[in-house]
């Protein structure tokens, strides 16, 4: 489960910092979360899971429809992830390709925002 | 050391956890298992028991999830049973290519091809009254 979910705005994006694990019991959330921000206008979002130790393909799923979500509205999603555990998920699935990885948050919300 | 640890768990996502636990703290208990195994084999065996929760969830079953760990001095067995009403293992939907925007639109049958890639060996077998997956990691490799 998630022990922690922070939201932040920083240079027009909308950085959400989980913590815990991202499986069955926490990728809803992140869904509901990720739903609202977009319906709420915000089409720019940071996923920082430099605090999740766990994710499995259910959490994966979870921020593949976030990244359909954002660019359907025409934005994009990045994501801060150093853990390796977590992004060997990614690479498994051959998902590593359509993700864009910042190292830390700094480095992500310091990409220009597309309009 | 060997030895077999069973657990009967209610099919809510609260318990995942406490399966990966369990199941990561038998196969420590392994010879010589690296952390790294271990903690391939936590993942897999999150990818069988979300699909067990999941299968029972939609069929509205009560019955709980089966999670055994057989442990001998060469390998360690986990079982993920489910009383779910089955698939055809051998005619999974292929995902499209990463490149395609279709990619996106399947957030989920990644668990199955997931198993096999994290472990030595993955059996699946699935009837109409339920599925087992054996997933099972040889020590000292």
């Amino acid at each position: 489960m998630l022990s922690d979910f922070r939201r932040s705005v920083r240079n027009q994006w909308v950085v959400l910092a989980l913590t815990g694990e991202l499986d069955l019991g926490s990728a809803p959330r992140l869904h509901q979360t990720v739903v609202g921000e977009v319906a709420s206008g915000h089409h720019h979002l940071v996923i920082d899971l430099s605090g999740v130790d766990f994710m499995d393909s259910t959490g994966l799923g979870s921020i593949i429809g976030a990244l359909r979500r954002v660019r359907s509205h025409g934005g994009d999603l990045l994501l801060v992830c150093t853990e390796q555990r977590v992004l060997r998920v990614f690479e498994m699935c051959d998902l590593d390709r359509i993700f864009v990885f910042h190292v830390d948050v700094d480095s992500a919300v310091g990409t220009p925002v597309r309009v | 050391m060997a030895g077999i640890v069973e657990l009967h768990v209610p099919a809510l996502p609260e318990y995942l956890q406490m399966v990966r636990s369990v199941v990561g703290a038998a196969a420590s208990t392994g010879a010589n298992l690296k952390p790294e195994r271990v903690a391939d084999l936590r993942l897999a065996v999150s990818e069988a028991t979300t699909n067990a929760m999941e299968a029972h969830g939609l069929s509205g079953l009560e019955d709980r999830v089966t999670v055994r760990c057989d442990l001998s001095a060469s390998r360690i067995e986990v079982e993920v049973a489910d009383c779910g009403p089955g698939f055809d293992p051998n005619s999974l939907p292929s995902l499209p290519d990463v490149n395609s925007p279709d990619r996106l639109r399947h957030e989920s049958g990644l668990g199955v091809s997931l198993m096999h890639h994290l472990t030595d060996e993955t059996i699946v077998e699935s009837h109409d009254d339920g599925t087992a997956v054996r997933l099972i990691v040889h020590f000292g490799d």
